[in-house]
Order: C-alpha cells, then sequence, then structure tokens
C-alpha cells in the first residue's frame, strides 16, 4: 500500500503541475481546450490524493508498523475512533489531509460554482492545483507519510494520550476544513485579479465558501476551547498559545471580510480593501500551519519540529509578494462606484469595525511575534504569555462588542439624529440598567462589568431588531407570533442569521467574564476528608474523598480517584478524576501517566475536579478543586454561533440588494426582506 | 510572609488510607498540600511568572496542570523560599529576572523597547480610526462644496434617475404606504 501511495503522491504532483500550468496558459491563449483538460486534472488529482489517503489509512487500520508514521502514532491496542484519527494526529498524515481535502474542495469549486463564472474557473484550479502542489512536494521531499522504517517493531508507540479523546476525532478536521477551504475564496480573488473581472462578481461567487470557511473555523475554535478545557486539566479553554492564536488570526479577517463584503454589494466600496482581507486571511492560514509545524514559536501544541517549516515560510514568502504585485497591478481599477456620505452612517460603522477586527488581528500577531522581534532587536529572550494579550486585546475586545451593538443600529448613507435616538433608545438603556442590576449585586471588576454591561446593550440591540422585524410582519400580514418570526428569519436568512451570530457572540463575551470569578482550592485528602469551597454564586462545595481504584480498560491502567459531592448541604452524587497509565500491548507504558479530570456543568457554574497524585503510593490524595462560572455558556455561544452561521449559508432567503449608487433612493418592495411574502 | 515547616496542610484528614496496587501508573508522587500550595498571593505570582520547562505556561498553572513536569515544583519552592524570606511580590518578580532573564516573566516588564509591544496594536487602530473619521469627513464636506449641496445624499436626490436606475415598482400607492411605513420600523 506503501508503493500505491507514493506513487499517487507523486502522480497528483504531476497532475496538479499540469493543471497549473495549463490553467494558465489556457486562459490567457483562450483555448477552450485546454481549459477543459485543466477541469480533468483537478478531479483526477483529487482522485490521486483520495487513492494516497485511503492507502495510509490502510496501513493504520492493519498496523504495518514498518510505515514509520503508522509506528509513531498507533499500537494496535489504540481504539479504532483513534486508528481514523491518527491521519491527522501527526505532521506528515496532516499533510496528506490538507491535500487530500484542499483537492476535494478545488473538485467542488469547479462542480458547484454557477456557469457564469467561467472564465475565472481555469485560474481558480491553477490557484488551488499550486496549493495543492506546494502540499504535495512537501510530503514528497520533507514530510513523506510513507516513509518505511529499515526494521518492523513489534507494536507502534501510540497516539499521545491527550489526542486520545473525542474532540480530537473533531477539533482538528474542523480547524483544517477552515484553514483548507480559505483557498477557494483566495483562488477565486486571484483569478478576478488576473482576469480584471473586478465588477463584483467573484464576490457572489465565493459568498458560500468563506461562510462555510468562516463556520468551519468557528466550531474549529470552539471544539478547540472544550477540548483544552475537558483535557489539558488547567480550568481554562483559552491561553494565548501561539498555535490558538494562529487559528484566531485567519478567523478576525475573515470575519472583517464577511462585514465588508456587504459594503461592496450593496454600496459598490472597499473592493481594494476586500481583496486585500481575502489575501491577507489566505496568508494568516499558511502562517498558522508555518507556527504549528515550524518550532519557530514555542507551543504546547506544535508538531515535532521539522524543516517542514521552512517549506512554510518560503511558500508564504512568494504567495505574498505575488498576490500584492497582482493586486497592486490592478489598482485602479478598483475604485469605489460611491464616496462615503457620512462617518454616522452603517457603511462608517462596518469601517470601524473592520478597523478593530483587522486590529485585533494585528495585535495578536504581534504580539505573537514579539518574541522573535524582541530577540532579533535587542538579542533578550522574553515570554509573551497571557498577561500581555489581556492587557493590550481586552479593551480592544469590548470595543469590538460595543460595535457589534452600535453597527445594526446606525441607518445606511447616513442616519439622521432623529434616527439615532430612536434606534438607541431602547439599547442603552438595556445596558445601563445591566450595568446598575450588577453593581447592586456587589459584582466589581471593570472588565467583567463592562462586559455584561455591553453584553447588555448588544442583546438589547438584537432583540429590538427582532421585536421590530416581527411586530411589523404581524401588522402586514397579521401572523402569530411564532409564525411571523420564522418568516422574518426564513425570508431575510442573512441579516437574521447574522444577528443570531452576533447573539453567539454576545453569548461568549458573558461566559468569558465569568472566569474573572473562578474560584480554587488545592487538598490533600485521606479518605473520609472534606474540602470546602464556596462559589461566585453563593453556593458551597463540599468534596469527601471516597477513595482511589485502580484497574485496567482498553489500553490503559486507570488510577480514579472517586469524591462525593455536595453542594449547600444536599448530596450530589459521585465525581471522578483519572491518572491514565497508557500502555501498548506488550502492557509496556507508553507515555507518562495523563490526568483526565471530572467535569460537572450546569448553567451556573462547573464543578472541576482534578486528581493531581496520591501520597506515598496510598489513597491519600491530592486535589485540585476549581468552580468555574458561567462555563456552559461558552459552548451555548459556540451553538449560538454556528447555527447563526449556517442560517445566514443556507440557500434560499433572498441575496443582499444594492442600493442605488447614482439615483435616488426608490423603495422596492424587495428591499423590506423582512415584508416579502 | 509565610508560616514555617508547614509540613502538612490542614485539610490533610487521619482517616483510614489504603495502598495503590500500581502507584506507578497514578503519576509522580506527591508530596502533601501545604498552605502555600494554593495561597492566593503566591498564586499571583507565579502566574507572573513563567515556568522554564518550555510548556510556554506561567509556574501556578504548570505544575497544578501538567504533573509530569520537573521544573516548576521546583520554581514554586523557590517562590515561596524567597517569600519567607520576606521578599515583596516585586522583589520576587525581580529576582526571578536576575536568576534566569527576562524570559522569566510572562509579560515583558512595559518599559524600553518593549513598550512597541504594548503600544503599537493600540495606537496604530487609534490613528487608522483617526484617519478614517477625518478622511470621511473631509470627503464629505469637499462633495458638499462641489455640488453646493448639504450633503451627497441630498445632492442624488435631486438628481433626476440614472438610466440605469431600477425599474419603476409594480405597486398600489396603499401598497407602497404600507412599505413605507414597515421600512421605518425595520430599515431605521
Amino acid at each position: 500500500m506503501t508503493l500505491l501511495g507514493e506513487f499517487c503522491l507523486w502522480l497528483a504532483l504531476l497532475v496538479s503541475a499540469w493543471a497549473l500550468v495549463l490553467g494558465f496558459s489556457g486562459r490567457w491563449q483562450d483555448r477552450p481546450d485546454l481549459t477543459a483538460s485543466v477541469r480533468g486534472a483537478v478531479f483526477a488529482t483529487f482522485g490521486a490524493l483520495a487513492v494516497a489517503a485511503l492507502s495510509l489509512w490502510k496501513g493504520l487500520a492493519s498496523h504495518d508498523f514498518n510505515i514509520e508514521y503508522v509506528a509513531a502514532y498507533t499500537s494496535r491496542n489504540l481504539p479504532d475512533g483513534y486508528i481514523i484519527s491518527a491521519l491527522w494526529a501527526g505532521q506528515k498524515g496532516s499533510l496528506l489531509f490538507w491535500a487530500v481535502v484542499l483537492s476535494l474542495f478545488g473538485a467542488l469549486a469547479q462542480l458547484l460554482t454557477p456557469r457564469r463564472y467561467d472564465a475565472l474557473m481555469p485560474y481558480v484550479a491553477a490557484v488551488t492545483s499550486a496549493v495543492i502542489a506546494f502540499f504535495v512536494c512537501t510530503m514528497l521531499f520533507a514530510a513523506n507519510p510513507f516513509e518505511r522504517l529499515a526494521f518492523t517493531p513489534a507494536d507502534g508507540r501510540g497516539l499521545n494520550p491527550q489526542l486520545q479523546n473525542p474532540g480530537m476525532m473533531i477539533h482538528p478536521p474542523m480547524l483544517y476544513l477552515g484553514y483548507i477551504s480559505i483557498t477557494i475564496p483566495f483562488a477565486f480573488a486571484i483569478a478576478a485579479l488576473l482576469s480584471r473581472s473586478l465588477d463584483g462578481g467573484w464576490i457572489h461567487a465565493i459568498r458560500k465558501w468563506t461562510l462555510v470557511s468562516w463556520l468551519f473555523l468557528s466550531i474549529g475554535i470552539t471544539l478547540g476551547m472544550w477540548w483544552a478545557y475537558v483535557e489539558l486539566g488547567w480550568g481554562g479553554y483559552w491561553a494565548w498559545d501561539p498555535v490558538e492564536n494562529a487559528s484566531l488570526l485567519p478567523w478576525l479577517t475573515m470575519t472583517a471580510f464577511l462585514h465588508s463584503v456587504m459594503i461592496q454589494e450593496k454600496r459598490g466600496m472597499l473592493k481594494r480593501w476586500n481583496l486585500g482581507l481575502i489575501v491577507g486571511t489566505f496568508l494568516l492560514s499558511i502562517f498558522g500551519t508555518f507556527i504549528t509545524r515550524s518550532g519557530v514559536i514555542a507551543s504546547v501544541h506544535s508538531f515535532t519540529q521539522s524543516n517542514v517549516g521552512y517549506f512554510f515560510l518560503a511558500f508564504l514568502v512568494v504567495c505574498g509578494i505575488l498576490s500584492f504585485t497582482l493586486l497592486y497591478t490592478r489598482w485602479p481599477t478598483l475604485q469605489a462606484e460611491v464616496e462615503l456620505e457620512s462617518v454616522v452612517s452603517r457603511e462608517a460603522a462596518f469601517l470601524f469595525n473592520n478597523l478593530l477586527l483587522v486590529g485585533v488581528a494585528f495585535s495578536v500577531l504581534w504580539g505573537t511575534l514579539f518574541p522573535i522581534l524582541s530577540e532579533l532587536v535587542r538579542g533578550a529572550k522574553i515570554t509573551v504569555g497571557p498577561p500581555f494579550f489581556n492587557r493590550v486585546n481586552v479593551p480592544l475586545g469590548l470595543l469590538l462588542l460595543a460595535l457589534t451593538g452600535v453597527g445594526p443600529l446606525v441607518a445606511w448613507r447616513k442616519a439622521s439624529p432623529g434616527n439615532l435616538k430612536r434606534q438607541f433608545a431602547a439599547p442603552v438603556t438595556a445596558g445601563v440598567l445591566t450595568a446598575i442590576a450588577l453593581l447592586a449585586a456587589g459584582v466589581r471588576g471593570l472588565y467583567p462589568v463592562m462586559a455584561l454591561s455591553l453584553a447588555g446593550f448588544v442583546a438589547g440591540t438584537i432583540c429590538q431588531e427582532f421585536y421590530r422585524g416581527v411586530r411589523a410582519r404581524r401588522r402586514m400580514h397579521g401572523e402569530s407570533v411564532p409564525v411571523a418570526f420564522g418568516r422574518l428569519v426564513a425570508r431575510n436568512r442573512r441579516r437574521y442569521g447574522g444577528y443570531l451570530v452576533h447573539a453567539g457572540v454576545l453569548i461568549y463575551f458573558v461566559a468569558f467574564s465569568g472566569m474573572a470569578f473562578k474560584r480554587e482550592i488545592e487538598a490533600t485528602l485521606k479518605p473520609g476528608d472534606s474540602a470546602t469551597l464556596k462559589s461566585p454564586f453563593g453556593h458551597t462545595y463540599t468534596f469527601t474523598h471516597v477513595g482511589v481504584s485502580q484497574f485496567e480498560a482498553l489500553n490503559r491502567i486507570v488510577s480514579a480517584a472517586t469524591v462525593q459531592v455536595a453542594k449547600d448541604g444536599k448530596p450530589r452524587g459521585l465525581m471522578t478524576s483519572e491518572k491514565r497509565q497508557h500502555v501498548d500491548s506488550f502492557r509496556r507504558p507508553t507515555f507518562e501517566p495523563s490526568t483526565e479530570v471530572g467535569i460537572r456543568s450546569n448553567l451556573q457554574e462547573d464543578v472541576y475536579i482534578t486528581y493531581a497524585g496520591s501520597i506515598g503510593g496510598t489513597e491519600e490524595a491530592v486535589y485540585r478543586f476549581t468552580i468555574n462560572p458561567l462555563v456552559w455558556w461558552v459552548w451555548f455561544g459556540g451553538f449560538v454561533l454556528a447555527f447563526g452561521g449556517l442560517v445566514t449559508m443556507w440557500p434560499g432567503g433572498g441575496a443582499v440588494i444594492p442600493t442605488p449608487r447614482r439615483a435616488p433612493a426608490r423603495p422596492r418592495l424587495a428591499e423590506a426582506g423582512a415584508l416579502t411574502e | 510572609m509565610l508560616p514555617l515547616q508547614q509540613a502538612q496542610g490542614p485539610l490533610a484528614g487521619q482517616g483510614k488510607v489504603g495502598t495503590l496496587r500500581d502507584p506507578v501508573a497514578a503519576g509522580r508522587p506527591r508530596a502533601p498540600t501545604e498552605i502555600a500550595d494554593y495561597d492566593e498571593r503566591i498564586k499571583a505570582i507565579e502566574q507572573r511568572l513563567a515556568c522554564s520547562c518550555g510548556c510556554t505556561l506561567d509556574i501556578f498553572t504548570c505544575r497544578t496542570t501538567d504533573f509530569t513536569c520537573t521544573y516548576s515544583p521546583k520554581l514554586h519552592r523557590e517562590v515561596v523560599e524567597l517569600d519567607r524570606a520576606g521578599k515583596t511580590a516585586q522583589e520576587i518578580l525581580d529576582a526571578f529576572v536576575t536568576r534566569y532573564g527576562e524570559k522569566a516573566l510572562m509579560a515583558p516588564k512595559p518599559e524600553g523597547f518593549n513598550l512597541w509591544g504594548y503600544l503599537l496594536p493600540g495606537s496604530a487602530i487609534l490613528l487608522a480610526g483617526g484617519a478614517l473619521a477625518a478622511f470621511i469627513s473631509r470627503r464629505r464636506v469637499a462633495v458638499a462644496a462641489t455640488t453646493g449641496t448639504g450633503t451627497a445624499s441630498v445632492r442624488s436626490a435631486m438628481t433626476p434617475p440614472a438610466p440605469d436606475a431600477p425599474p419603476p415598482v409594480n405597486a398600489t400607492p396603499e401598497e407602497m404606504e404600507r412599505l413605507r411605513r414597515a421600512l421605518a420600523e425595520v430599515e431605521d
């Protein structure tokens, strides 16, 4: 199978190189025979890479430990689910996964794009093929997943225990799908620049792709937070680790693009900015891959260091130079069709929102790279950790949250004072009342109070938008509230789906602010001993140590420490935290013992128990008990955000209607998305 | 300052204790919890100091998360010893910088070159935001001056429909009135 797999990699390289060359030359020479051949080559590349991926999976499933990758990431007793996820658990396999998914997306782009964009498609195929060729080259010359060992070990090393979590079967693919699908909008942007088809058609062609990419990234990031929370055991979900930052960067610029593209669609403005954002997002996704794989910046998430990083750095530089040079040459043809009329307009609010999103992205990038810069300039090694990022980014995040509420309240083109007063009255009241309620309840701390008050303001904005929409439908059509609500969303999915996304973001902020009130205690307990901890919501938890039991399960020896939990004196059952010593099929330890936390979650707070270890090989156990407020809302916020994204991208529901750019504003029935039947 | 001789924490009990069948499988043996292990002051100091094992975590997080790390317990003991010697939080941080270099801090001191790190993002955003606001205002004034009207929107409202303007709507005056009322509510 390795022979077939490696052959397929070479085949994919040749075919993608073919598509790359003919895609450009066929379009330049306007030769339909060549461009038709390119389309076929895109499908063939996918076929070749799919066979290569299946070959590696076959090697993993059949425990062919002569393959270095199989021996490094699996063992005979590894559960089946993790045999599948082992494909993306390591550097080499994940490169293959990336290439095969990109080739699938490339093929889907050729299949699903409407025919009116046919002129762009050869370039799109050429750009995606270029990226695929790069990944295949990297595999063939630096990280071959089919590399064989000089001997065959009796068993493999097994999968890192922290990767043996259901989250790891979904989180990395989701992030990869987000990263990878960014290539398609990038390819369309480059195609539009090359073909000088800069009329905005390409924007419509990539709308779904950008949303798909954003959605996958959002889900991937949220799942990553969940995985870190349940698996890493420090009781948090975001640590500003360079690799976490690398996933956030393209998400921020993509979010900026999804806002600014509306201005281009409605007003014909920000063409240069939008192209720059798409190119920047793609480059940031490659940068993230470089960070993860180069080892240039220390991270808990990194793959093992290898020279693959240099490949990505070179690719990043080449892509950046070529893309921005191309953008520069088309600069004069990307003039806005109209000028911005007022600082107090939705366009301006979107612009400031874009500025902040890109500013936060810059700030995160700056912080991530600052240790390297410091070493270059001063020769001094420094650490840039959470205190730095929180200090710099929390105020920016709060400003962004405020703009999330402001944007929908301001009218397009120019808002009048009367309009502003009418629009802002209820949301501002909601924000102020929230602040008063918090202060009256004894909540202190500038940032948490600000975050929660702004969340109140944004919630006011969203509720007002839905309320007015529903009321309008009820007046116009006499519908019941649920029907009016359903049709309101269904007939203008983009707008109201967007508000759902905003709701998800505000839930995130509320949940994040909860961590400011986290409580924790460490205790050494003999069986029967108790420790107590008071939660920020005023509940008193009592943890009584029951004992430590040891047993074998699947591929590990488990030491389970159990506590009886009582909340305000009432028994709430048992909770268990474990130490897991993973072993191979010969019962040889494969990694250091890992820790599995015990979590009990409700809408208010999570009880989070960590078994740190035992005293002198006895049942006397050291525990860390943590109460994490509002964590459940992080996952719910992620769900709302993803649901809103799905609503937004669901087919139908009406497109954005451009506002008249040279003629006086005339009402058109279709503009009232909420009202159309 | 913490009291000396804190060999056993106050939460350690006196119950009957069994022996584990395979102690190695339960991770590294632990010492009983001391007051200093969960003292808020020590924790606050340790959260500002980086563990040197390469994990990128602070000392407190590392020693309470990665129970396989041998560095963070040692660094924790150093913090506790300095605290017991009567050092203030700042003096402990300074002692770590002297001993391990500037990288011992979880965030660089906001001085000298490091100020670039702290101030550049916010300044850049403020500068760009100000420039954007000024640009928009200037353009508005320029457009008003050129057209001799208040705003561009007024100008466009006075301009006859362009050839590519949307076609007239096929709707009755009543429908248009309903639409106007609804738009006033929804699109405001």
